[in-house]
């Protein structure tokens, strides 16, 4: 028996070395492209470093300047409040609240119909996300189609982006990216077995309590992905903002993705970009806590 | 047994992309055997799109005759896509190694001493000592190629002057003369206000405010204002900055009453577009519907035979006038100028090779053949005596500016100062912000930015 038991041992043991083995490369990749990158973000943030002018030339440590340099900014915090704004309008209730309902509509509808309005949804998530700043701007501009349909009711035109840019780009944001996660919602929906909601129907349970006691807390796991997944990535959107108003007028519709590409790129200051950075992955990890613990699952 | 499969397939993959990731380093050393035993110059600037005029003046202008007479050296252009923004963003970036730097770049001489400051560019005096046409620049031009250690880090490629390009249908319609010159600011929104009345339809006054424009709104607009007070940016004695100037208020005032108070300025979507140049000068202006635009001398080229917006007679339907001081102190009349320079970067390899090509193209024959296809000014006395570049539409009014030339302040913090201009007009003239209040944020800022010691009181 315990012969048999070490010789397990050995074979498990190089298995690891195995496996380890093959790992390394993508461990490599790993370090070069994606750890390394990171640690150095956190060196520079505590730098002046810049890209031109003396400073790009003697680069030196100042501390946590860059930092408090950032509270003290009113801009920074106009931006941070437009990112929690453009985050919760954009990815929480539009994306995931109406990606929900349009994967709960579409469930158990026609084969045809779903794949329709599904193509046609899921075109404007794989168009990119420069072709989609672009065509909301033609769609809201003086002449655009907007205008020309307000303009049947007997509106006056709008100047959409100038007037409402936060609105403009939240709803051009939902229309890009609700497809995302009706997608992912149809296919969690899809899995729910049919007969236990048939039996609350049975019980007499109405429509809406079979919603809220049945099919949401069955999906539970998936909406919390689902909405880490979305505000994640929205809090990262940075060409469909820059391409519509680049982050203006004034600094309406600056997020934090466009101040720190401002600060980096057009102030020079890379240093305080990066810092901006590393305040913007805070937000993220906290976000995604905060929904786990709410949700309470593992994801 | 399928996991270990899975596994060796991800390894295999990840050894693949290393391969890939190094093959994609290497290739570059090919290029450079390519060219049978000639030195490769690479020239680097602004490509604007597919009118770009010094595209076009490089291949049709320079490089044949320049590859004929040094048969030893091959030019690749390596021109840079970019908003005017951003174009500086990306030429320092590829200048800081030695395996991107291109070997000459242009630059425009508000980056000059950042830039120098920054390593990036070489020194010239050792060059330009030996080179016998240095004397036919243009004096006070030179100054914009001399950053504050007082070496030269560039030879002037072109210059430019600002004023206030009118249309004359617009004008006549409005009772307003064909040889306008006004001689104060109030005049110049006398002017619109009539242009509102008669033609209403039309922009009264174009006046660049958008931070997407960049650079422009600093300089076409806020400093053509400012040294037309009594004010400067910057005082290049006590090496200060003047943050807390009337000028600025008054400037100030000046776009608030344009843009907001008499709405005599293009709608918002057009102000805050980042073509705005574009939009005015291409297509307004063009079909009488802008009526007065306070830009540079260099847009005739929009209206040439081979630009994007052909017009023949340019002359009989427009007019470019001085911008007048405030209340028409001083001599009444100012512009600010600058432009842009060929530079080569600390890194570039052969850097007698590009000294050569830096020379050919500022001799006085391209130095004229270059002003006349950008639309600007030359750098030389002697290449003004040109005659096709005396005979350009306009000339003669934007060379008269520079009698009343400012130029923008030498001083590396100028990049970041600028920026915040930028903030301070637009959100004046988009009404987020009172005169008071975007002058006193500009202020803080800029203290912050050159700090406390370099700030007039």
């Amino acid at each position: 028996m315990e012969i048999a038991d070490s010789r397990v041992k050995v074979k498990r043991l190089s298995d690891t070395k195995k496996s380890l083995l093959f790992l390394i490369p993508s461990l490599i990749l790993l370090l070069i492209f994606f750890i390394g990158p990171m640690v150095l973000t956190f060196i520079f943030s505590f730098t002046n470093l810049a890209l031109t002018g003396a400073a790009a030339k003697h680069t030196e440590f100042v501390g946590f300047e860059n930092f408090t340099r950032m509270f003290e900014d009113p801009e920074f915090r106009t931006s941070v409040w437009n990112t929690i704004v453009f985050v919760f309008f954009s990815a929480i209730l539009g994306q995931c609240l109406l990606g929900f309902l349009i994967a709960f509509m579409m469930k158990e509808k026609n084969v045809t119909f779903r794949r329709i309005v599904g193509l046609i949804i899921i075109a404007a998530w794989v168009t990119p996300e420069v072709v989609v700043g672009f065509c909301w701007v033609a769609f809201l501009s003086d002449n655009g189609t907007a205008n020309w349909l307000i303009g049947l009711l007997g509106f006056k035109p709008v100047a959409w982006l100038f007037s409402f840019p936060m609105v403009s780009v939240i709803i051009a944001n939902v229309w890009r990216g609700t497809a995302f996660s009706m997608m992912v919602f149809q296919s969690a929906l899809d899995e729910i077995p049919k007969e236990v909601e048939e039996a609350a129907h049975m019980d007499g349970a109405t429509r809406w309590r079979i919603v809220t006691s049945i099919t949401i807390p069955m999906v539970k796991g998936t909406i919390a992905t689902n909405l880490m997944l979305v505000t994640l990535s929205t809090l990262g959107v940075f060409t469909l903002i820059y391409t519509m108003t680049g982050g203006g007028p004034g600094v309406e519709t600056t997020t934090l993705p466009i101040f720190m590409f401002k600060q980096a790129f057009v102030s020079y200051q890379l240093g305080y970009g990066t810092a901006i950075s590393l305040v913007l992955l805070a937000i993220g990890a906290i976000a995604s806590l905060i929904y786990m613990k709410i949700l309470k699952t593992k994801v | 047994m399928l996991k270990k499969k899975a596994g060796s397939i991800a390894g295999l993959l990840s050894v693949s992309m290393i391969l890939a990731v190094s093959a994609g380093c290497g290739s570059s050393s090919k290029d450079a055997s390519a060219n049978d035993g000639k030195t490769e110059v690479k020239i680097a600037w602004r490509f604007s799109g597919e009118n770009d005029i010094t595209t076009k003046y490089l291949e049709n202008d320079f490089i044949p005759e320049f590859e004929k007479a040094n048969p030893n050296i091959k030019i690749k252009l390596s021109p840079i896509t970019a908003s005017e923004g951003d174009y500086y963003s990306k030429i320092a970036l590829s200048m800081q190694s030695e395996n991107t730097t291109p070997d000459i770049i242009a630059e425009d001489t508000f980056m000059l001493n950042a830039d120098a400051n920054a390593g990036y560019l070489t020194d010239l005096d050792s060059y330009v000592k030996d080179w016998p046409e240095w004397s036919n620049y243009t004096e006070n031009l030179k100054a914009g190629a001399i950053a504050e250690d007082g070496k030269i880090y560039a030879i002037p490629g072109s210059s430019d002057s600002r004023g206030l390009w009118y249309n004359k249908n617009l004008f006549a319609k409005a009772g307003l003369p064909a040889d306008w010159q006004p001689k104060s600011w109030q005049e110049v929104i006398d002017a619109a206000e009539k242009i509102k009345e008669t033609s209403p339809n039309a922009i009264p006054l174009g006046m660049t405010v958008a931070k997407a424009s960049g650079e422009a709104v600093s300089m076409q607009t806020f400093e053509m204002l400012l040294y037309g007070t009594e004010d400067t940016l910057y005082d290049s004695e006590t090496k200060k900055w003047n943050v807390n100037s009337q000028g600025i208020m008054d400037s100030l005032k000046f776009i608030d009453e344009v843009y907001n108070e008499k709405k005599l300025a293009p709608s918002m979507s057009i102000a805050i577009n980042s073509n705005f140049s574009s939009v005015m000068f291409q297509d307004k202006f063009v079909n009488d519907a802008a009526g007065i635009i306070l830009d540079g001398f260099w847009n005739t080229s929009n209206w040439k035979e081979n630009g994007p917006a052909p017009v023949a007679n340019m002359t009989e339907r427009f007019g470019f006038t001085a911008m007048p001081t405030e209340n028409g102190q001083g001599a009444g009349k100012v512009t600010m100028s600058g432009g842009w320079t060929w530079a080569i970067p600390a890194k570039t390899k052969d850097k007698e090779a590009a000294w050569t090509v830096v020379k050919a193209l500022g001799g006085a024959e391209q130095q004229a053949k270059r002003a006349i296809a950008d639309g600007n000014l030359t750098v030389r006395q002697d290449s003004a005596e040109n005659a096709e570049y005396q005979a350009q539409p306009f000339i003669k009014e934007a060379t008269e500016f520079l009698n009343n030339a400012h130029f923008r302040p030498a001083n590396d913090n100028y990049p970041n100062v600028s920026v915040e201009i930028q903030n301070m007009v637009e959100s004046v003239a988009t009404g987020s912000k009172t005169p008071e209040a975007a002058a006193e944020d500009f202020a803080k800022n800029v203290t912050r930015i050159v700090g406390e010691e370099n700030i007039t009181k």
